[in-house]
């Protein structure tokens, strides 16, 4: 297909397209989703419906802790069994202007190349949580043109973005050696979400106690998890740990598909990406509605004749008075 | 959430050569002007290059070449888009080269060459007023 440069392709026309894994296609939807604009919805429905084969891991962990280059390994071990993958990399914005660099493809090294792997870059633009607001419509869109594999690489997180467990089917965190004592390894948050624990680095002499103390972690928990989590340790330098890593990635994925696992967890995820979405709509519709009866009720907040609380149930009443 | 779509640009050091300062710089302007910079790194090759101006769907493909290959590789560059059916892409080259192989290549389709001593204010224009005349697509 030839995406021509004389007007712009209705989108509901890429969806064959990228039901036949046409690269073009599938980039050209990516894109629109990520304008958010309404035009693409239709298309973005039919290809909903085609989603739910991928088997999707999220791959988080603070900056610098060497997630884009555990998906590199871990994507050429995919292909090597001969796997095919989508990446999902998303890299911040700048809150200044907007705009992004977005380095993660740096070290994709030779999987760029490679026609069994298709990696999309993406800008936060914004979005807490670690990912972008688009992530989950790319993952849609590589799940649907055919990939095996959907591996997503959320933002470098600190403790709370924990947003990935809500989109993906297994999570991987990626702890650095070096970045913190044994009760950063005890605080609630990003530690907790893993179903599959990464140490990497491994070769650094300091990685050692970072594995001790994420297992010591896990052993403390009070609530034994539905599963065993293990933790690996990785050296994408030397290569070790990768092939147990994806190991445990496919023993995960096994331990979904028995007892109605990943029917529930996917149901979960579901529910929340709804509710995300359901959000957004409202916070558009306050930024569509009218200015003037927001200032009516802003105004009584700061004269205190209505609490926090008060104005905001009043701003969702007027909400009913705006157009969807 | 229909913000206005920041322009994607793919920027990439094509072939035997390590310099990349001039890119970060200009990757950096880039970013500070709103859009959304892909870097893919150092030696890469047109194939790879073209490969993920395509997956990235970027607006603009920008080539550093400090390396004097320009005359080999921009042509291919511009092949392969064609092949990929991706002649939308705009290229953009930048770095060295004499004036007569700036003409040339413009006349091959280079859609823009941004050589040294361009102010980074001109490089975010040409950039835009590329997109901008490209239109929607």
């Amino acid at each position: 297909m030839t995406v021509q440069a004389s007007g712009p392709v209705p989108s509901r026309r890429l969806v064959d397209g990228v039901l036949a894994g046409d690269r073009r296609a599938l980039a050209r939807l990516i894109s629109r989703a990520e304008a958010g604009e309404e035009e693409c919805r239709p298309a973005l429905a039919d290809i909903h419906r085609h989603t739910g084969r991928a088997h999707i891991v999220g791959v988080t962990g603070v900056p610098g802790s060497g997630k884009s280059t555990l998906v590199r390994a871990c994507a050429s071990a995919m292909r090597a069994v001969g796997r095919t993958l989508g990446v999902v990399a998303v890299d911040p914005s700048s809150p200044f202007s907007g705009g992004a660099i977005l380095g993660d493809r740096i070290r994709m090294g030779a999987l760029a190349g490679d026609p069994g792997v298709f990696i999309r870059s993406m800008a936060s633009r914004g979005a807490l949580g670690g990912l972008a607001h688009a992530a989950l419509d790319a993952v849609d869109l590589m799940d649907a043109a055919g990939f095996d594999t959907v591996l997503i690489e959320t933002v470098g997180v600190g403790q709370d973005e924990v947003d990935i467990v809500r989109a993906a089917d297994t999570t991987v965190v990626v702890s650095a050696p070096g970045l913190g004592d044994d009760i950063q390894a005890i605080k609630a948050g990003v530690l907790e979400i893993a179903d599959i624990h990464v140490v990497s680095k491994s070769d650094r002499p300091d990685a050692n106690r970072t594995f001790a103390e994420l297992k010591q972690m896990l052993l403390l928990a009070q609530v034994p998890p539905e599963r065993h989590i293990p933790v690996v340790a990785t050296s994408a330098e030397s290569g070790e740990g990768i092939d147990a890593l994806l190991a445990e990635i496919d023993s995960h994925s096994s331990f979904l598909a028995s007892d109605g696992r990943l029917a529930r967890r996917r149901r979960r995820n579901a529910a929340a990406r709804a509710v995300k979405i359901a959000e957004e709509m409202v916070r558009r519709r306050y930024a569509a509605g009218d200015s003037t009866a927001m200032a009516a009720i802003v105004d009584r907040m700061c004269a205190r004749e209505l609490d926090p609380h008060g104005a905001a149930r009043a701003l969702l009443a007027t909400l009913d008075e705006v157009a969807p | 959430m229909a913000d206005q779509p920041a322009i994607r640009v793919l920027i990439a050091k094509v072939g035997l050569d390590g310099h990349d300062r001039g890119v970060k710089i200009v990757a950096r302007c880039l970013r500070d002007a709103g859009m959304d910079v892909i870097y893919t790194g150092l030696h890469k090759t047109p194939e790879d290059v073209v490969r993920a101006a395509v997956d990235e769907d970027v607006d603009v493909l920008g080539i550093s070449l400090l390396s004097g290959a320009h005359m080999t590789i921009f042509p291919r560059v511009i092949a392969l888009l064609e092949e990929a059916g991706a002649s939308d892409i705009m290229l953009v080259g930048g770095g060295v080269m004499p004036d007569e192989d700036a003409t040339a290549l413009r006349a091959m389709g280079v859609a823009e060459l941004l050589l040294q001593d361009t102010p980074p204010d001109a490089i975010v224009a040409a950039i835009r007023r590329l997109v901008a005349e490209r239109g929607p697509r």
